[in-house]
């Protein structure tokens, strides 16, 4: 057994250990100009125990003195939120600002602005994995957790949109005393299969990932018990809920090769089924608007145009989450490291150039398709009375995300979470966009400007405070990266492959790069 | 095999049924070249512990491939099967409706729906069966009556010996062959 203390080991993780200055020009070590150079993607020379001892001490030690303040904070938000909703259900939806040709609102934006950034997480834990990048071992635990939280933030406005929300029911095949069921031709119940089906699949593959961190946690705190290392009757209380929460969370997994063989199997095929789901979804969800006859909506660019936005919005929020926590918890920084974070940088200007190929492909296809009503609505959109949205959107989202082109920009935390912050933005106003098309409609007689009213804003504020408390909470009572999945990409857990005539063996200077996987698949033999 | 386990440690409930023999590993390599030898000794009731699912460790140890990819098949075509049952009763069967002045069973509309159903059987159930084809959930387990078991967690690398297996009595002397940091025999 080690001869450490647990509380000393751990307290050491909390601080980066000493190391040599990266050389000069790579910010810290891992920014290599070389594509054939693999730099490391776990820093400080970490072996698999200091790996467990630094992100299990962000579990089990005090958590930076920031977190209880933004806490506090966060939950009083979403306790407002709260009651903004209660005052929706008890009064009706006339208490939004809907109106008449604008019947859609916020609740609309907002569903879609918090179902999009879900979308990274899928991506980063699906389709990433998928194409082996190794890099993102250290983000998809934080991702995935993102997605869920965001995800619960979606599902809100629909839920209390309906109106009634005692019918809520409604919307699930439920046979019923009226003898008619939904309509499966609309888009909107597509979308409840979607979203639901998404949330299900999300929180299981996010759950399924932390079966062995929970175990490890679950060790540690036995150890803690049987050692009899805890001297308060207080501190011994935490460590036997811990190994008896933790251990029920585990399910009893330990570590067998046996499990781990239909564990990584299971893991790939729920990779393979979450690539094609995370792209129906915002698929589906365009289609609420692009399967109606509304000029504006009714084009076919809208699947691929949102999820390439989601995914947009999803990354910067992902940077937006990282970027804070990397300076509250120091050892994140050997984990998350800048390489990490430029490629994810590349990721948004990619799909953001994607989003603005899709913003200008609109205009030419409503010139070109010689549709007036078409024409019209989008010079309304870009010149009419919300031209102000329009052009938030177009700098936030397609000017903002090209500085990235700079070595600088995308190596520069605090300058990337500026950019992530207008892109968060630049998404909400898209979706605002798109719906008040509504405000123009056919008859200009019907035509009117929609406006927010309070509880539309306190509402949307409430729950930015439930997605910051459901995060806070991850981020002290579960293990914030994957602890396993980071051990894997680490030189220590391939040494075995030398001297075995083993397939070909990398050379080990290459088995941290991210061309070398041996992560997931066990299909060969 | 008294004999030979003599001045092996015992752990967990002195008086316990005897479950094997655990010993460990102090890194890949050498828990990789063990995984080897124990099963050309020809063990069938042995199983192997690692921090990380080692690449290739199962091939190592003459495992076959995984089932869960069978139950993952089943269950989504269970799921599409499902939701094309439930979309053609309810739209076109049981009150058929007119809609868009599209036929009643016009399947194209349904697919959205049969997608995501078949994903999300499927995916439920590669994961309750990935659980179930490793025997999980389950409470406890004898060796974690070892407390230098639940190392296998963070850093250490073991490979059991189940006392059912018909040549245990070789377990000890194989074991001690490998080079292993310690033996331990549990018991619970």
């Amino acid at each position: 057994m080690s001869t450490i203390h647990p509380d000393e080991a751990a307290a050491r993780g909390l601080v980066r250990p000493e190391r040599p200055e990266p050389a000069p020009g790579t910010v810290d070590g891992t920014i290599v100009d070389d594509p054939a150079a693999h730099p490391p993607l776990v820093l400080g020379d970490r072996d698999f125990h200091s790996i467990t001892e630094t992100i299990c001490s962000w579990v089990e030690q005090k958590p930076p003195r920031v977190w209880m303040p933004l806490f506090a904070l966060s939950s009083a938000v979403a306790g407002i939120g709260t009651i903004a909703i209660i005052y929706l259900i008890v009064t009706g939806v006339g208490v939004w600002g809907l109106n008449n040709p604008v019947m859609w609102g916020w609740a609309i934006v907002n569903f879609v602005w918090w179902v999009g950034i879900g979308h990274a997480g899928t991506l980063i834990s699906a389709i990433l994995c998928i194409f082996k990048q190794q890099w993102r071992t250290s983000i998809n635990r934080f991702a995935e957790a993102m997605t869920i939280f965001a995800v619960i933030c979606a599902g809100t406005f629909p839920g209390i949109h309906v109106g009634r929300i005692w019918f809520a029911w409604f919307l699930f095949p439920i046979p019923n005393s009226n003898a008619i069921w939904q309509n499966f031709r609309s888009p909107l119940l597509w979308d409840v299969f979607a979203v639901g089906t998404y949330f299900t699949i999300s929180l299981l593959f996010w759950y399924m990932g932390m079966i062995p961190d929970l175990a490890t946690l679950r060790d540690r705190a036995i150890l803690r018990v049987r050692q009899g290392i805890s001297s308060t009757p207080v501190q011994r209380l935490i460590d036997h809920t811990r190994a008896l929460v933790y251990g029920l969370l585990a399910l009893g997994w330990r570590f067998n090769i046996r499990a781990w063989k239909n564990y990584e199997k299971a893991y790939i095929l729920l990779a393979g089924i979450a690539t094609p789901l995370v792209l129906s979804v915002h698929s589906v969800v365009s289609f609420d608007f692009a399967v109606s006859i509304l000029p504006g909506w009714h084009t076919t660019i809208f699947p691929p145009y949102f999820v390439a936005g989601a995914i947009f919005s999803g990354f910067a929020m992902v940077l937006t989450l990282l970027i804070p926590a990397r300076e509250l918890y120091p050892g994140l920084k050997d984990f998350v490291t800048a390489k990490t974070m430029e490629n994810m940088c590349k990721i948004i200007t990619l799909t953001g150039s994607m989003v603005g190929f899709a913003y200008i492909m609109e205009f030419f296809i409503a010139w070109y398709g010689a549709n007036p009503y078409e024409g019209e609505a989008f010079l309304i959109r870009a010149f009419g009375p919300y031209w102000w949205a329009y052009f938030a959107m177009f700098f936030c989202n397609v000017i903002s995300p090209q500085v990235f082109w700079s070595k600088w920009a995308r190596t520069t935390p605090w300058f990337i979470f500026v950019i992530t912050i207008f892109v968060n933005i630049g998404m909400w106003f898209e979706r605002f966009v798109i719906v008040t098309t509504l405000s123009t409609d056919f008859l200009p007689a019907n035509w009117d400007y929609y406006t927010p009213t309070w509880v539309d804003v306190v509402t949307f504020i409430g729950t930015l405070g439930i997605f910051g408390t459901f995060f806070l909470l991850f981020m002290r009572l579960l293990p914030m990266l994957a602890i396993s999945e980071i051990k894997n990409v680490t030189p220590a857990a391939h040494a075995h492959l030398h001297g075995h005539g083993h397939g070909e063996g990398p050379d080990p200077t290459h088995a941290m790069g991210a061309g070398t996987d041996h992560r997931k698949g066990n299909g060969h033999g | 095999m008294a004999e030979a386990t003599r001045d092996i440690a015992v752990v967990g409930d002195e008086g316990g049924r005897v479950y094997g023999l655990l010993a460990e590993f102090k890194d890949v390599p050498s828990f990789y070249a063990a995984l080897g030898v124990v099963r050309e000794a020809g063990f069938r009731r042995w199983d192997a512990y690692a921090p990380v699912p080692v690449h290739g460790a199962d091939e190592q140890m003459g495992l076959s491939g995984s089932k869960v990819a069978w139950i993952t098949g089943t269950f989504a075509l269970m799921g599409l099967t499902a939701a094309v049952a439930l979309q053609w009763w309810t739209s076109a069967e049981d009150y058929p409706l007119i809609v868009a002045g599209k036929p009643f069973w016009a399947w194209e509309q349904f697919t959205p729906i049969m997608f995501e159903v078949a994903v999300l059987f499927g995916g439920i159930a590669t994961i309750v069966g990935m659980l179930a084809i490793n025997g999980l959930p389950r409470f406890n387990h004898p060796l974690f009556e070892s407390d230098a078991f639940l190392r296998a967690s963070d850093d250490k690398f073991f490979i059991a010996i189940e006392a059912r297996d018909p040549q245990y009595e070789r377990a000890a002397e194989v074991l001690r062959s490998l080079d292993p940091v310690h033996i331990e025999e549990v018991r619970a």
